[in-house]
């Protein structure tokens, strides 16, 4: 293939075991699912996971056993589901490993390790357990180099030694995978309404993969640089996906699908019911398109198709 | 003329709507605070500004969101852009006038938890969602209002975790937590309106919702809740009613 364009399945095997990885979107859009799925399939294992709020891209990582490790602020669908549940289920079974932050204070520990400095100061956490606590023991800290040694650190400003503010580490992933509306085979990449922290995630990682719903022409793109929020020299590697964010909304092309979603949340709530979930969408389909023929194809997908000028689907049944 | 039957879902949604003053800055989450300042956006508010921290700011949304990184906040939105620009620039730089909050667990200090129960939280026997950008809007909005079903367990003398920071221990507390704005101003809850004294910070009643009493709110409130002088809350007007019915929530998303 030309340029940068790569299978996605060839793109998902180039993550080893115990990878540290961030993946983009917020909550209910623009996940890499596709992606994901693929992971599950490879039967990945010890992953370790950067993000502020994900929603069912790292619950599904989870509940496929996939996570060793994670550092976050939020884990839920929103609305949908107002804590992830194989999430949950993990902390609460003692599972997994994870320390807690803020949204704002992860957004800032990715743009640190994007503009190649150590740390970023913010005038958020105090006062907060987020200081107080911490999840992950110094003894786990110590056993992999890639987590920061401190969680924080609480300092007055040399400038002013009435003005407090938190330091919180740099992230450093060794990927960054994102689900975007449009690529090219060149790595130019365009985002669509929010950008979410896509692109610092993208910056602070060694290898950024990028599957897009749409592979143009890379002219197209430059057209527009302003809209081109991730310079190309950082990407990688770049995947054709269409509904590659599916059950989750891409601005433009589609909504989340409130059915899967649905049966997603309802499975998650038992184990056999959730491995069944696995077996009939993930693991028991050989790929991206026998995901979109098990949930429902062409039908299914028609009915959640955005419509202008909205960018989503204003008649959309959400209650299901 | 007869005040309109109304369920608590929606009482709580015009309280909170009530709160916002026209013109100010909105950061607004998920469910109750967006139904709340949606309605303001269409009644007494039609100048607030909804900011979402996914991206957005000055939406005019057409359809109520499911999520902050819904497709639906980019209606009419005057910029879209990613969180570092709302968290640094909008949240941090002092440009939001209210930001509204909720939680699992709320003390007499507006202190909130949202991550989890149980004395160590490396071993919860429940787990929540985590802060998301809950703790960020309490240490930096001007001021927060917070949003809780009123039960006597979510409202415990002290909370198993601070994710969100409200006046801490009271008094100065918070000032001298190096936090420099904020802090919570109300909590609208399904069964009245809590205050905070100025002089020490803490929880008093306000008002309790039509039809209560103000021993009933403090005997479901888990710490001591001072009622002197609370009133009855006016009741929804029909007209919000109607707007949050018709036009905010046709779908019954969140109004139960």
């Amino acid at each position: 293939m030309a340029g940068k364009l790569m299978d996605l399945k060839a793109a998902a095997a180039l993550v080893p075991d115990g990878a540290t990885i961030s993946i983009g979107g917020f909550t209910t859009q623009r996940h890499p699912m596709a992606f994901i799925y693929e992971l599950i399939r490879l039967g990945r294992r010890d992953l370790y996971l950067f993000g502020h709020s994900p929603g069912g891209d790292w619950d599904i990582l989870i509940g496929g056993g996939c996570v060793k490790r994670v550092e976050l602020a939020y884990e839920a669908d929103e609305a949908f589901n107002t804590v992830g549940p194989r999430w949950r289920r993990a902390v609460e079974r003692g599972e997994i490993e994870w320390e807690d932050y803020s949204n704002f204070s992860m957004v800032a520990r990715f743009t640190a390790g994007a503009m190649g400095i150590p740390f970023m100061p913010v005038r958020s956490l105090l006062g907060s357990d987020l200081i107080r606590q911490e999840t992950l023991t110094p003894e786990q800290r110590a056993a992999d180099p890639r987590t920061s040694p401190r969680k924080l650190h609480v300092m007055d400003s040399p400038f002013n030694p009435l003005d407090r503010v938190v330091l919180v580490p740099a992230i450093h992933t060794e990927f960054a995978v994102l689900h975007v509306q449009k690529a090219t085979d060149q790595g130019t990449v365009r985002i669509e309404g929010q950008t979410f922290a896509d692109v610092q995630q993208a910056m602070c990682a060694d290898v950024v993969i990028v599957t897009a719903e749409e592979i143009v022409e890379d002219d197209v793109l430059r057209g527009e640089p302003e809209r081109n929020p991730i310079p190309s020299l950082a990407v990688n590697h770049v995947c054709r996906v269409p509904y590659g964010a599916h059950p989750y909304a891409v601005f433009n092309y589609y909504d989340y699908d409130p059915l899967q979603l649905k049966e997603y949340h309802e499975s998650a709530k038992d184990d056999a019911a959730y491995r069944r979930y696995l077996d009939r969408y993930v693991v028991g389909v050989k790929d991206q398109v026998g995901y979109l023929e098990a949930i429902g194809g062409s039908a299914r997908l028609e009915s959640l198709k955005a419509k202008p000028p909205f960018g989503y689907r204003p008649d959309l049944k959400r209650r299901v | 003329m007869a005040t309109p039957r109304y369920t608590l879902t929606e009482l709580m949604a015009v309280v909170a709507a009530r709160e916002i003053a026209d013109g100010e800055v909105v950061f607004a989450g998920t469910g109750l605070p967006m139904l709340g300042v949606m309605l303001a956006q269409r009644t007494h508010a039609p100048r607030c500004i909804i900011i979402f921290e996914a991206g957005t700011v000055a939406s005019r949304l057409a359809h109520l969101p499911m999520s902050v990184g819904d497709p639906r906040v980019m209606r009419g939105a005057a910029t879209a852009a990613g969180l570092m620009e709302v968290f640094t620039f909008v949240l941090q730089a002092g440009r939001v006038d209210v930001g509204f909050l909720s939680g699992a667990q709320v003390d007499r200090f507006g202190n909130i938890n949202s991550t989890s129960i149980g004395s160590d939280p490396r071993r919860p026997s429940v787990r929540f969602s985590g802060s998301g950008g809950a703790c960020d809007i309490a240490c930096l909005a001007r001021r927060t209002i917070i949003i809780a079903k009123h039960e006597k367990r979510r409202f415990p003398e002290k909370v198993d975790y601070v994710t969100s920071p409200g006046w801490l221990a009271g008094g100065t507390s918070r000032t001298e937590s190096g936090l420099i704005r904020g802090g919570p101003s109300s909590v609208v809850t399904t069964i009245g309106v809590m205050r905070f004294r100025p002089e020490n910070k803490e929880a008093y009643l306000a008002s309790f919702h039509p039809g209560l009493t103000p021993q009933a709110v403090a005997e479901a409130t888990g710490f001591p809740l001072d009622v002197t002088g609370a009133t009855e809350t006016p009741p929804p007007a029909a007209e919000e009613l109607r707007i949050l019915r018709e036009d905010v929530d046709p779908e019954r998303i969140f109004l139960r």
